[in-house]
This record gives C-alpha cells, structure tokens and sequence, in this order.
C-alpha cells in the first residue's frame, strides 16, 4: 500500500544525483529489496510507470533484486540464510534466531544512464570506438 | 554512452535520519517511546487507554500520540484518561512517519518531552506499512486479538519480527472465540524466537501488571 511513496522516494534520490549527468537519459534504477522489507515487489513495479511519468526517468526500467534473509546462528556461529519467513530457526541445526544480518534491506543499489543520448544508439558506441 | 552510476542509498533515508535524531532527542529526554502496531481491530485504543490510565495512577507521567487516517475520535477517548494526547490525521497515508511525529512533537501545549517518562504512539491500523518506518521508538510492540486467529504472526512476519514485545489482547473472550493460546504463542515464537509476550485483556485488567512492570523495568534499563 506505500509502495507508491517508495517509489516516489526512488525517483526522487535519481533525480537528484542526475544533476550531475546533465542531459543523460536514465535507462534503469536497480534497487535492492530485503524479504523483510514489506515491500510487494508487483507493486513498485506497477507504480513505477506512473511516479516516473514526466520526470527525467520517465521510459526506463525498475530492476529489483530481492535479498535473503540471513541470521546468524549462536549455536552453529555461522551466518545462515533462511528459505522463507515461516521459521526464524536455523536450517541447519533448528535452533531459533535472533540476530538478523541480512533481509530488511530497502536501497537504490545503481542506475544506468545514457549520457548522450541523441548522438547513437546505446550499444553501437563502442563499435565506433573501434573503427 | 552508457554507464553504470553506483548509488547504494537507502530509499527511506529522510526517515531514517529523522528517526535517528528523535531516538536521540529520547534518549537525552529520559522518555521511553513504544510504537503500538496491529491490524484495525485489534483493540489498541483500548489496551492503550487501559495503560495510560494504569501508569498514571502509579504516578508516571504519560503522553500519547495517536495515527488515524480520518477523525479524532481515538484521541478523544484516550484523553479520558487525563493523559495529554494529540491525534495525528494522515489522510489517507497508511502508516506514521518520523516526520509526522516531528511536526506532532512541536507546539504540543502542556508537553515537554524531558517531563515525560512514557510516550506512547498508536500507529494507524495496519500490519505491514508501519514496519519500513522508524519512529525513533525505544519500543516496538506487535499486538494480536484473540478474535484475529493464531496464524497472524505467520501471515504478517515482516511486522512480528521487527517487533520488540507483542502483546496479544481481548483474553477475556478467549475461550468463547476458540482461541488456540498455546499455538498462538508458538508462531509469534518461530517469527520472533525469545520475544516477550503479555496475554491481556482491556477489559478485565489481566496482564495489565506484568505489562506495567515489563514498561518500568525497560525504563530503567534506558535511564541507567
């Protein structure tokens, strides 16, 4: 339900670092979304088309990339990664975790620009590098 | 040319960074904030009406914050019992924000928060959105009623595990509602291993004094 304002904050954030790349086209935002993070990821996705709608990154992707939960596990006293959210045990030794390392991550990990994008198309330029 | 810019940036980074100033301005206040999350429903007004009242007749002074999307009703009720309480309308917003209780915090008439030794925030009713948003709060409580069903913990674990207690309420209809206490008390375990649980009822007061002594005892621990 606050995935629009997720979003919202994404667009945000980009918008902000692409003054520095004046002119650049942005192509996709990579984001990085623990398990844990209440965040339905059909959701952003849907949402996305229209926060971007008539800003610089309006026409470019959302890649999201879920990250595992990780717990370390006292009794083992390794870092262990959980196959759902039914459990907090250790899928090793069964024994219950607390201390969560990993899954609550809610990050921009990277976007990819164009940052000329009138003179060629995306791909061709290191062909022209070449010749 | 294309190219790759690393941003690795929290998206809820203004939030964060609020909270992180409130926890500290808790902190040097000596207050302990709990943020209260469950579905609609769950009676949090009334466990909550029923600890403001409790605390203050032992002598603590108590103040409340309380999320709604529409109305004040909810705060008319919890001042009833002679705690300071402002509401806090979101329109439409499904959950608080550091932001909201900043602004909230401010020009609060008769509230300072070095006066205070407990604040309670009521979030708005609703088991996922409020655990992505930090409230800078000493406390998160994860509460459950009796009448919502035992597997709650395991539909919703992205707020029981995020929770430091969880407090299951309307114990006194427990029996006629079928609830399953012992299988009730195992998933809140499997999502949050060790957390403390307070079975209580509103109602009748039972559990009210382990709760109480739960609250004093994490005061302490927080003045010390």
């Amino acid at each position: 339900m606050h995935e629009l304002s997720i979003v919202s904050g994404v667009v945000d954030s980009v918008t902000e670092s692409l003054a520095a790349y004046p002119g650049a086209k942005v192509l996709e935002v990579r984001l990085l979304v623990g398990a844990l993070a209440s965040v339905v990821v059909d959701s952003l996705q849907f949402c996305w088309g229209i926060a971007t709608e008539g800003t610089p990154l309006e026409g470019s992707k959302l890649v999201v990339k879920t990250v595992p939960v990780v717990m370390h596990c006292a009794n083992c006293d390794a870092d262990v990664e959980l196959e759902g959210l039914q459990s907090f045990r250790c899928p090793r030794c069964d024994e219950p975790c607390c201390d969560l390392r990993q899954g609550r991550e809610l990050e921009i990990e990277s976007f990819e620009i164009d940052d000329e994008p009138g003179s060629k198309k995306a791909g061709e330029e290191e062909i022209g590098v070449k010749a | 040319m294309t190219r790759i810019v690393e941003l690795r940036q929290g998206i809820l980074k203004k939030n964060d960074e609020l909270a992180r100033g409130l926890r500290g301005r808790y902190g040097a206040a000596g207050v302990l904030v709990l943020n209260l999350v469950s579905s609609p429903g769950t009676g949090k007004t009334a466990f909550l009406e029923r600890t403001l009242r409790d605390l203050k007749a032992r002598g603590a002074r108590v103040a409340a914050l309380v999320g709604d999307l529409e109305t004040d009703n909810d705060a008319r009720r919890l001042a009833a019992s002679g705690a300071p309480v402002r509401q806090i309308n979101t329109h439409g917003i499904c959950h608080l924000d550091a932001e909201m209780i900043d602004k909230h915090l401010v020009g609060w008439e008769g509230v300072e928060l070095a006066g205070l030794d407990y604040l309670f925030i009521e979030n708005v009713g609703n088991l996922v959105c409020p655990s992505s948003y930090d409230l800078g709060e000493g406390i998160r409580v994860a509460l459950l009623s009796v009448t919502e069903g035992e597997d709650k913990p395991l539909k919703y674990p992205t707020l029981f595990n995020s929770a430091d207690a969880a407090v299951i309420t309307k114990m006194d209809i427990a029996e006629p509602c079928g609830f399953d206490r012992e299988l009730a008390l195992k998933n809140i375990n499997e999502i949050r291993p060790g957390i403390r649980i307070f079975e209580t009822s509103a109602k009748t007061g039972v559990g009210m004094e382990e709760w109480l002594a739960y609250l004093e005892e994490e005061r302490r621990k927080k003045r010390s």
